[in-house]
């Protein structure tokens, strides 16, 4: 189901300030663009991770940040998932720990359903630190969906992966967007590769969006802005 | 020839109520003086490591003059009957005093080590302040905790200073490894002195090789 995503904030970062302003309703967007371009600093914003200069966001209706209503909804009441690129996985917590942290006492989603559609329902006992990488993508996964988010944000899911295990990982969230319904906005700079699981990219240029367009094969639609 | 083991057990049990009695306060200012910033936290800093740079007497006056009968906080106590200075409660609050600035610099060391980050993901994934404390950010720095415990411990054990002048050295009730090697000398008891010593040398040796194997183990992801 398409959600509807107004972003309109003015941020800081590092030397120039990211200005977005731009509403989406697709329920899988690709942000792409150049490292430095301010694609991590817009999820962990959307995220509650980052606070803007000013401005709004709304993710399906509901304000999370609003500088003249003066609402900053805190990350954790937004229920939004973030699987940042280095997955933070606790090192502390073995994999079944990690993914029930967020879970609660009654997670929407039934954790054998996720483990099965994530493939690592035999991970569940080991640490973190005896994952291969497709595998740490995975259990970040499991527990960013374990905890019942209304949005999920994926920043470089794939950058880690060396190219076999990147496609061992679009599937699983190819599922997710499928099986879940799942909105999800995820950060990468391999616009081929995000392709397959987006329908819309929002390219970003330093500070600013540049474009938003269709990148499913069928639609070829491009609007400059 | 005082009563060693007798000595020795005071002397640990002591120390080790006196690292129980600064655990807390102890790890909520280092946790504090890694992850926030509020006015006056360089003074608070500067105040909380005194006792590792003033002579141990003057920490010890300052104790009894806190402490002692007609001191603010002495005074207070005494209305409800509860006596400290030279009394054992004396040599927990001496030992405390002197161990404390150990367990705060080491442990805040550790809670600096710990990636924010992973304290920031646990808020998206809906956990509280407190629960991110107790879940995250205090197991990943546990091992610095445990090794500034285990040197306000070893410091706690050796303490003398402050012991002596708040505390005293009465025999059975306040004396404790530090006091009563001073004491045996001072009397020319050598032999039970130097007996006393290599006692204390074990168990501080001990204390701090453990300590120290604390600190030295691989570091594992959270000081990346």
């Amino acid at each position: 189901m398409p959600l509807d995503i107004a972003l309109a904030f003015t941020l800081r970062q590092g030397e120039f300030l990211l200005t977005i302003d731009q509403r989406i309703g697709s329920d899988a967007i690709a942000l792409v663009g150049p490292s430095g371009a301010g694609k991590t600093t817009l999820l962990e914003t959307i995220a509650g991770l980052r606070r803007p200069l000013g401005g709004e966001i709304a993710v399906g209706g509901r304000t999370l940040f609003s500088s003249v209503r003066g609402i900053d909804v805190p990350a954790r009441q937004r229920h939004i998932g973030y699987v940042p690129q280095d997955t933070l996985l606790f090192p502390h917590m073995d994999v079944r720990r990690n993914i029930l942290y967020g879970a609660g006492h009654a997670p929407r989603l039934d954790l054998g359903d996720v483990l099965e559609m994530l493939e690592i329902g035999h991970l569940v006992t080991r640490m973190i630190d005896r994952l291969s990488g497709g595998e740490r993508q995975r259990v970040a996964l499991a527990r960013a969906l374990m905890a019942s988010p209304t949005l999920l944000l994926l920043d470089e899911p794939f950058s880690a992966l060396d190219p076999l295990l990147r496609w061992r990982v679009v599937p699983c969230l190819q599922r997710i967007r499928r099986d879940l319904g799942l909105p999800m906005l995820v950060a990468s700079h391999d616009l081929d590769l995000v392709a397959t699981i987006a329908d819309t990219a929002v390219e970003l240029s330093v500070g600013r969006v540049s474009s938003v367009r269709l990148v499913r094969p069928d639609t070829q639609q491009q609007r400059r802005m | 020839m005082p009563d060693v083991w007798k000595i020795t057990g005071f002397t640990i049990v002591a120390a080790l109520a006196a690292t129980l009695v600064m655990l807390p306060p102890g790890i909520a200012l280092a946790w504090l003086l890694a992850r926030r910033n509020f006015p006056g936290k360089s003074l608070v800093d500067t105040i909380a490591s005194l006792p590792l740079v003033m002579p141990p007497v003057a920490t010890g006056l300052i104790l009894l003059y806190l402490f002692g009968r007609r001191g603010p906080i002495g005074g207070l106590l005494d209305r409800w009957g509860i006596e400290i200075v030279f009394t054992w409660k004396a040599v927990v609050l001496a030992m405390a005093a002197m161990g404390f600035p150990l367990l705060v610099r080491t442990a805040r060391t550790g809670f600096e080590h710990v990636r924010i980050r992973y304290e920031h993901l646990a808020a998206t994934l809906g956990a509280s302040p407190a629960r991110i404390f107790f879940t995250i950010t205090l197991p990943l720095a546990s091992r610095a905790v445990c090794a500034g415990a285990l040197l306000a411990f070893s410091r706690a054990l050796g303490e003398f200073g402050a012991t002596i002048l708040v505390a005293g050295s009465i025999p059975g009730r306040t004396r404790t490894l530090a006091v009563a090697i001073f004491s045996e000398t001072e009397v020319g008891h050598d032999g039970s002195a130097a007996m006393l010593l290599v006692i204390s040398v074990a168990i501080a040796f001990g204390a701090v090789a453990f300590s120290n194997a604390l600190l030295r183990r691989p570091a594992d992801e959270a000081r990346t």
